[in-house]
């Protein structure tokens, strides 16, 4: 009996249940419809794929002039080629564009160690307070550097900058707001849920006109907001409420019981909120806010319409140049790329946290 | 007792200050003060910027001649009509864009949903690359690649025409469509007695179910009703069948049904970019009826048709529902990024509106308005519909 | 006894809307008192002990605690929870702090306590509860019965002069329950006036001065433990008793 344990053990499995062929059988081919399937699929993936090659890559012109982008069958990347510095950079001085180069560079060049869960403490907290400074102070200039208007912004800095700022900003905004939506006093929980409701049930680009043609209105008569500002102003309150509802499920999500023995400890309402509450709860939403950050990286995108020179705003501005006209396609190809880039890489990093904190649930 | 001589302790009476309620009280007066403080200080600001401007506030400019053509419009609006009017064309163009990108959001995306957890490991892989280009790459930049996309196409004299009768050029999309006819809206209305009468049906076959035990059938005659009633109708009018086809005359196609390049554009941006979205929310639904709920299912008996029906669905349904009303709001308010291609939704209508009357705060309003009614009646359907299965549920 | 009483409680009434959780209860607590309340689910005992520190609101009737009066006064609240431990079912300590932290914290919060003196104290409560060397680890790495001797030192650690135990062995397995009711007896022994909604009766009848019977709301019965298991008064008493004792 043992030994004949001993040989089913030891067996391995039945020949042709391994090996790409095995493999491609249980994936591809496991059934009728699975294999008409897989041959459709293979039929349009080749297809597809050798034309976009064919465009894309062989037939491409890559650095010649507009006249040779005219000739060629295939995309104009020659277009990014010659236009390059304005699409990254819009009409920031040409000699001051390594700044907002500098600025960039720092700015990725935090992400990596940013990303390691051994060195999150309060010098991370520290470094990344520097370097946004550095960055501000590189963009705006003053302090020994020559000052440059914001109405010289453009590119990839700014929507840079119109995410970074607002999602700063928009955070403190968000715990208050969802913090009060929980509160016991009826006219604080109403305003909030006013206030989150309302910049919910709106779209961002109706919030971007108001902002422009009414913050002027609302000003003291003679005094006058910059047009950046005001964008950033509604990114800023607009992903707040957005913002506020991800951290309100996690306020949700804490056991009541925390919030008991806080209480019974005799902790403040501040204290509870702060020493006990909060972290627990921004602890839980961290994937969920990750997700909620590209979602406002992506916003900025809107405020092209309002005239402002983000990434496709400079897109625009290159590809108005009547010998480039016809290649904007391929000018906001290569801002769909850059956009996929970031976004794609954050996305991957909130499904990293979310296993990673998942894991020191169950330690 | 002693009780009273420990109280020296304490300070010796306690402050109206000290008392909850009265703090309550107190901390909402002082935020409400604020806020309306923070209102009137705009409000004073916007009245004196407005007089200063010699613009009159009210809703006057409605009634008064718009003076500017909208490309597109469902009701009848030329040049000389009224703001007013335009502001409805503006709804009703957000409507429609919405109410179609609904629809075919849904049925793409619960197909890329259902893909990805495909067997076939290539059509899994294939649903799951277009979902990760699709939600990291901005809707407004996608709408802007679709936009120049329909624009480079051949003229109408070259049309594509990849299905018979469908003509795709840089004129936009033309599709083909039934003649009306009067029975048409018989029809329609049969049907929709056809489905009233299917429900009273199956109510019926529950009741009897629940008395005696049997199921009396109810697909076949719910079917029979729901096509057999607008059939006969059909066919009782001599089967009044005439295509309205496109056909190229001259420049342009006649006949049949006109996408616009801007309307095509924007539909198909909304529908890609939501049915990404709505995939991923169909996915976590089927992944989220545990594997259990099925097995225990058929282990009591139940017929495969049966255990779909009466276990998984309710319970993914209950998941899926609350995220996709979400989603049908976000499709709906992202159509106003229309303006950026030039479709004249809503934003755009009402943004024209207001460059020229300078009336800013009441167009704002209406514009508001419009939006947080439509997300209202969305919210409010989905929480009718919550408490309905939360009935079924128990 | 000629010493004030620690607790009073007179006409208290509670209502969860139409629902009358207390009714009419009246009871007076001696300094050093050891009380063991026990009643069917849904009788009001955990309802009771959570009006004395005010996570629950009464709405009649009048309780003070070391001589100060629980109304919606803020300063009268803050004092009473000073002096007022409470142990949970759930334990409820904060997962994202230490053991360690978990047990300075108010020390150091509420009663501005210098952090290494609060320290101290935290390990001296944490030898008595016998887990001294889990000082550093975080409560997600204790069982069960390591994590409620870790609340009750964290309530010890206010000094309180009375502790409440709401169900404190209710959530654990039952090889962790005599860990947790040596250090519950241990802690009776030293003195410390205790309110204890329980139902082992085995500590019942070790420790407590007076067992508290509480039947939909109502105090039905109480006694020195004696007298309360071998001759019950109520008809309602026996029954329960008889379920309780049965296996």
């Amino acid at each position: 009996m043992s030994s004949a344990a001993q040989t089913l053990s030891d067996q391995g499995p039945p020949s042709g249940m391994t090996g790409p062929v095995a493999w491609a059988r249980a994936n591809l081919f496991n059934s009728w419809t699975n294999s008409i399937l897989t041959v459709i699929a293979l039929y349009i993936i080749v297809r597809v794929g050798w034309s976009l090659i064919g465009w894309g890559i062989v037939n491409a012109e890559w650095t010649g002039n507009a006249a040779a982008c005219h000739k060629a069958a295939g995309a104009c990347w020659a277009v990014i080629h010659e236009k390059f510095r304005l699409m990254l950079f819009g009409t920031y001085p040409y000699a001051q564009q390594w700044r907002p180069a500098l600025a960039i560079v720092l700015f990725l060049a935090m992400i990596p160690p940013s990303c390691v869960r051994q060195i999150w403490n309060r010098w991370l907290l520290v470094a990344w307070a520097i370097v946004l400074f550095v960055m501000g102070w590189l963009m705006f200039g003053g302090l020994g550097l020559p000052t440059v208007q914001t109405s010289n912004f453009g590119g990839l800095p700014l929507t840079l900058m119109l995410s970074i700022v607002g999602i700063l900003f928009a955070f403190p905004l968000a715990m208050v707001l969802a913090l009060g939506r929980r509160s016991r006093l009826p006219v604080v929980r109403s305003f909030c849920i006013g206030y989150i409701e309302f910049f919910r049930g709106v779209p961002l680009i109706s919030l971007l006109f108001l902002a422009s043609a009414m913050f002027p209105l609302f000003m003291p008569v003679g005094v006058t907001i910059d047009g950046l500002l005001r964008a950033q102003i509604a990114v800023i309150l607009f992903a707040a409420a957005y913002m506020a509802e991800v951290i309100r499920a996690g306020l949700q999500a804490l056991p009541k019981g925390q919030y008991e023995a806080a209480e019974a400890l005799g902790l403040s309402y501040p204290k509870r909120t702060v020493l006990i509450v909060l972290p627990q709860a921004l602890k839980i939403v961290i994937p969920p806010l990750v997700n909620n950050f590209i979602g406002t990286f992506k916003n900025t995108s809107l405020v092209v319409i309002i005239g402002l020179f983000d990434l496709l705003g400079t897109i625009k501005l290159a590809t108005q140049d009547p010998v480039w006209r016809s290649f904007s396609f391929e000018g906001y190809i290569f801002a769909a790329v850059l956009f996929f880039v970031f976004c794609f890489f954050m996305s991957k990093f909130s499904q990293y946290l979310e296993k990673l904190l998942s894991r020191s649930k169950t330690r | 007792m002693s009780v009273d001589s420990d109280r020296r302790r304490l300070p010796a009476r306690s402050s109206l200050w000290n008392d909850a309620n009265t703090r309550a009280i107190l901390y909402q007066i002082v935020i409400a003060a604020a806020v309306v403080l923070a209102g009137w200080y705009l409000f004073s600001n916007a009245a004196a910027n407005l007089a200063t401007r010699n613009i009159a506030t009210g809703f006057g400019f409605l009634h008064r001649e718009a003076g500017f053509e909208i490309g597109e419009h469902v009701i009848d609006f030329t040049a000389s009509s009224t703001y007013g009017r335009a502001f409805v064309v503006g709804i009703l163009n957000t409507l429609k864009a919405a109410s179609i990108g609904i629809v075919l959001a849904t049925i793409l995306g619960t197909l890329i949903g259902i893909s990805r957890l495909s067997s076939n490991w290539l059509i899994a892989k294939l649903a799951s690359v277009y979902v990760e280009a699709i939600r990291n790459v901005p809707l407004l930049l996608q709408l802007f690649l679709w936009y120049i996309l329909i624009n480079s196409l051949p003229g109408p004299r070259q049309a594509l025409n990849p299905i018979a009768m469908v003509y795709i050029s840089n004129r936009g999309l033309r599709l083909p469509t039934f003649s009306d006819h009067p029975v048409h809206w018989v029809m329609a209305l049969l049907f929709l007695v056809g489905i009233a009468g299917t429900v009273f049906l199956s109510r019926r076959a529950r009741r009897k179910q629940a008395e005696t035990g049997r199921r009396s059938p109810v697909f076949l005659p719910g079917v029979a009703l729901i096509i057999g009633l607008p059939l006969i109708a059909f066919l009782a009018a001599g089967a009044p069948l005439a295509i309205d086809k496109p056909e190229l005359k001259g420049f342009n196609f006649l006949g049949g049904i006109d996408l616009s390049p801007e309307f095509a554009a924007l539909l198909f941006g909304l529908v890609v970019y939501t049915a990404a979205y709505i995939a991923e929310i169909v996915r976590a639904g089927i992944l989220a009826v545990p594997k259990g709920q099925s097995e225990a299912a058929l282990a009591t008996g139940l017929p495969k048709s049966r255990v779909l029906r009466l276990v998984v669905l309710p319970q993914a349904l209950r998941v899926i529902v609350p995220p996709l009303t979400n989603e049908y709001l976000n499709l709906t308010k992202n159509s106003s990024l229309a303006v950026g291609i030039g479709f004249p939704d809503l934003v755009s209508i009402g943004n024209t509106t207001i460059n020229q009357t300078g009336q800013a705060i009441e167009g704002f309003a209406m514009m508001m308005a419009v939006y947080l009614t439509i997300s209202l009646l969305i919210a409010a359907s989905m929480n009718w519909y919550n408490r309905a299965i939360a009935l079924v549920e128990r | 006894m000629d010493e004030a009483p620690i607790i009073v409680m007179q006409s208290v009434h509670k209502w969860y809307g139409e629902f009358h959780v207390l009714r009419d209860i009246n009871l007076s607590v001696a300094k050093g008192e050891r009380i063991v309340i026990c009643g069917p689910s849904g009788s009001g005992k955990s309802t009771l002990i959570r009006c004395l520190n005010r996570l629950e609101e009464h709405q009649q009737g009048r309780i003070a605690v070391d001589g100060i009066e629980i109304t919606s006064d803020v300063k009268n609240i803050d004092a009473i929870r000073r002096e007022v431990g409470m142990v949970f079912q759930q334990f409820n300590l904060f997962p994202h702090l230490t053991v360690l932290q978990n047990c300075t914290l108010a020390p150091v919060w509420v009663r501005q306590m210098p952090k290494a003196e609060a320290e101290a104290l935290a390990m001296k409560y944490l030898e008595r509860v016998r887990i001294p060397d889990q000082a550093s680890k975080y409560p997600g790495q204790l069982s069960g019965g390591q994590q409620q001797r870790v609340a009750i030192a964290r309530a010890l650690c206010m000094n309180p002069k009375v502790m409440l135990f709401d169900e404190p062995t209710s959530a654990l397995d039952p090889e962790m329950i005599k860990e947790v009711l040596d250090v519950m007896v241990e802690l009776a022994n030293s003195g410390m006036t205790m309110l204890c909604v329980t139902h082992e009766m085995g500590f019942a009848r070790t420790v407590a001065d007076r067992v508290i019977f509480m039947d939909r709301g109502e105090i039905v019965e109480q006694n020195e433990p004696e007298r309360f298991f071998s001759n019950p008064q109520s008809e309602r008493t026996r029954l329960f008793l008889s379920q309780i004792l049965a296996h």
